[in-house]
């Protein structure tokens, strides 16, 4: 397949993991922002194939896994009101809210339903207009515009029954919350590649200056992956810190300007929790005043919904990349994704998850077959 | 046109409605025969369902018996490579195939909806009936019922079959061993692809067509060269090839071990799961067997596959190992090595 075998050619991939061990003179510390990237990097055994070399560490770049469980338990609330059609994002449906997730809604008669792109729920708010239609917008830059293009389009249609769930959240803010914690390790950060599509890297400059920190944006497939982690080391053999870009062929210094300029004028940057890490100021965005009409939290008074996390979970060591999954004493064993107690443990993209299905043979007691 | 009273110089006379499947089609009284007659009977005809009898009789077709049972609720109930009807006949021809049976005979059941397009219920029952004659298996017994429009999805089906087992093959998940060759008969994911594009409108650039196929030729064929070298055989419909092995590797207590770069995914697959964040080992297929063969005899089972239409596109994928009991290992394109677990629940479309 076009743009996609080239990306994934065994030659290719094993001259780039040589040339990584061959100029690594220590294991060097990095993370992966994405959830995309950590599914690579596990689904293809790449963390194995770099050990002693580079040591990856899982960022918090899993939309389900840092959607604040406040957010889903709204999510749940809105779902089982009668009237309402809740829509999503397939993978939203399994994540875990304080008593249930969204599939259990459903079994118990709340509707909602899977949506491949926002503007498939504009449409389905038309097609039943005595019914209110609220759409999970969740995500990172990625998922930003189209979720802005479907408020704009529903202001501009006057689509009076449709509304967003809003928890969209910023890839700059936590980067640099890891990076100022006081028991950080990682050393360079491979940036996502399709956040960087949308927004460019001109944010990622000063935090590469600031904390003398390699910065590279990185796509998706293993030899994207393997490339990117050898610009990195490259850097960090030579003392550099600079914003590289290795996904040269979906993303430019500014980014794509339609899609920023849609996004600014649907939305502001706003505090947002951050599942497993807390608050992070002006790490989310919300609706911008002229669309609060389109908020389903001020639609529904579900604002005022707080919940607490589960004491067990430790995700926010996982997500802060202090703690390796398979170190979570509950990993495995009362945390499967059966029984998640935590988002990183539902998401295919989730670190726990991750190492949960793809990872089991190196740690074969974990198994709990053999 | 609807059920009502045509107005005429004499008795009013009850006109019935052939367009749409009524609740009185389901009622056992005379609109239930002319259904029977000008629906099924046109198409199912044969010697055993003839009497229409409340039970089929005949005689048993061998010592041991194989007998299955499957229910159809796939929606849309057409889609492109097949529909619900004949996709009912494969799925319940094939699970007897698996087990080492000659399928002999099938019973049918079906739901209908009020509201039912007849002339959709009619190419269904063809197709149906053609999928029956062409699997050499008649429809021995049948059953209909009509449930009240928007208790049902239009046609829910059921089908049962009876088979012959043949003395001394008997291929079971607990016969598998170290040094078995995987093979699988054909392209990967199809089925399950073709019933998300037409269930989701999702458009690609080549047409996914479902792979239903009925496989007992192919299994007798494969039979007739290796006979009991055939360990295990299995049709990895939902859970696709991932979960079956998975399934085999714990009722054994062997691993395996996969190679990724000897997967059989057509590309449209391919792209489509790439788009959707969709992983085709866990898609379903239904016209696609998975076979454990004793190594020596691998070789040939896979030219004997390959010379069936069946089993044109036959591979090889990977092998048993005493390692790592109950897991199945991936070797990834690149070298790196991964397990393919078993999924909790339905595949979920990713965010991005």
């Amino acid at each position: 397949m076009r743009y996609l075998s080239e990306y994934r050619d065994p030659g290719v991939a094993e001259a780039l993991i040589r040339r990584i061990r061959n100029r690594s003179s220590r294991p060097w510390v990095m993370m992966e922002v994405c959830g995309g990237q950590t599914h690579t990097i596990v689904k293809q055994g790449i963390n194995a194939l770099l050990e002693g070399a580079v040591e990856m560490i899982h960022g918090p770049g899993c939309p389900v896994c840092v959607t604040p469980l406040e957010q889903i338990d709204k999510a749940l609330a809105l779902a089982a009101m009668p009237g309402v059609i809740f829509t999503s994002f397939g993978d939203m449906l399994r994540v875990p809210g304080s008593t249930c997730d969204l599939q259990a809604v459903r079994a118990r008669g709340g509707q909602v339903q899977v949506v491949y792109s926002p503007l498939d729920a504009v449409d389905l708010a038309r097609q039943h207009p005595d019914t209110e239609v609220v759409f999970f917008a969740v995500g990172f830059e990625t998922t930003a515009p189209a979720n802005a293009m479907a408020v704009w389009r529903a202001k501009e249609l006057g689509v009076g029954n449709f509304s967003v769930l809003v928890s969209h959240v910023t890839v700059p803010p936590a980067i640099t919350a890891i990076l100022d914690a006081p028991d950080n390790r990682v050393e360079a950060f491979l940036a996502a590649g399709h956040v960087c599509t949308v927004m460019g890297w001109t944010e990622y400059e000063p935090i590469a200056a600031r904390y003398r920190v390699p910065i590279v944006v990185t796509g998706f497939e293993p030899v994207d992956i393997l490339e990117g982690i050898h610009l990195a080391v490259c850097q960090l053999e030579e003392g550099r810190h600079e914003v590289e870009n290795q996904y040269a062929r979906s993303v430019r210094r500014e980014g794509t300007v339609p899609a920023r300029d849609l996004v600014a004028r649907v939305f502001q940057l706003v505090d947002r929790n951050w599942r497993g890490i807390g608050l992070i100021p002006r790490s989310g965005l919300g609706l911008r005043e002229e669309f609060a009409d389109f908020d389903a939290e001020i639609r529904f008074h579900v604002g005022d919904i707080t919940v607490d996390e589960p004491k067990e979970c430790r995700a926010g060591e996982v997500l802060r990349g202090q703690l390796k999954p398979v170190d979570c004493p509950a990993f495995a064993g009362q945390c499967t994704p059966e029984h998640p107690l935590g988002a990183p443990m539902v998401s295919t993209e989730g670190a726990c998850a991750a190492y949960y299905h793809y990872d089991r043979h190196r740690s074969a007691h974990l198994t709990g077959r053999s | 046109m609807t059920a009502g009273l045509q107005q005429g110089p004499g008795c009013p006379v009850p006109q019935v409605d052939l367009e749409r499947v009524q609740l009185g089609h389901g009622s056992g009284g005379t609109m239930s025969a002319a259904l029977l007659e000008r629906c099924f009977l046109p198409h199912l005809a044969n010697d055993t369902l003839a009497p229409l009898g409340d039970a089929a009789v005949f005689q048993a077709p061998a010592a041991e018996l194989a007998f299955s049972t499957d229910t159809f609720v796939v929606h849309p109930l057409e889609f492109p490579g097949g529909d619900i009807g004949c996709l009912a006949v494969h799925g319940t021809v094939n699970d007897l195939a698996m087990m080492g049976a000659t399928p002999k005979y099938l019973s049918v059941g079906f739901v209908l909806e009020e509201g039912l397009e007849m002339a959709l219920l009619e190419r269904i029952v063809a197709s149906l009936a053609r999928a029956a004659r062409e699997c050499g298996v008649p429809i021995a017994t049948g059953d209909t019922k009509v449930v009240e429009r928007g208790r049902g999805d239009g046609l829910y089906l059921n089908t049962a079959g009876i088979g012959a087992m043949t003395p001394g093959f008997a291929p079971r998940a607990t016969l598998a061993r170290a040094g078995d060759t995987i093979i699988v008969s054909g392209p990967l994911g199809r089925h399950g692809m073709a019933i998300m594009a037409a269930r989701e409108g999702l458009r690609f650039e080549a047409e996914i067509e479902s792979d239903t196929a009925p496989l007992h030729a192919l299994v007798a064929a494969l039979h007739d060269a290796v006979g009991q070298a055939i360990h295990v055989m299995r049709d990895p419909t939902r859970g696709g090839v991932a979960s079956a092995l998975n399934e085999i590797a714990a009722a054994a207590g062997v691993g395996m071990v996969l190679e990724e770069r000897a997967f059989p995914i057509p590309e449209p697959v391919e792209a489509a799961c790439e788009m959707l964040g969709l992983d085709p080992l866990y898609v379903a297929n239904e016209g696609v067997l998975v076979a454990l063969i004793a190594a020596d005899a691998a070789g040939q089972a896979l030219e004997v596959m390959r010379a069936h239409p069946a089993g044109a596109e036959a591979v090889a994928i990977g092998r048993v190992v005493d390692d790592h009991p109950g897991l199945v290992v991936l070797e990834t394109r690149i070298g790196g090595r991964r397990v393919v677990d078993m999924l909790p629940g339905d595949q979920l479309p990713r965010i991005c």
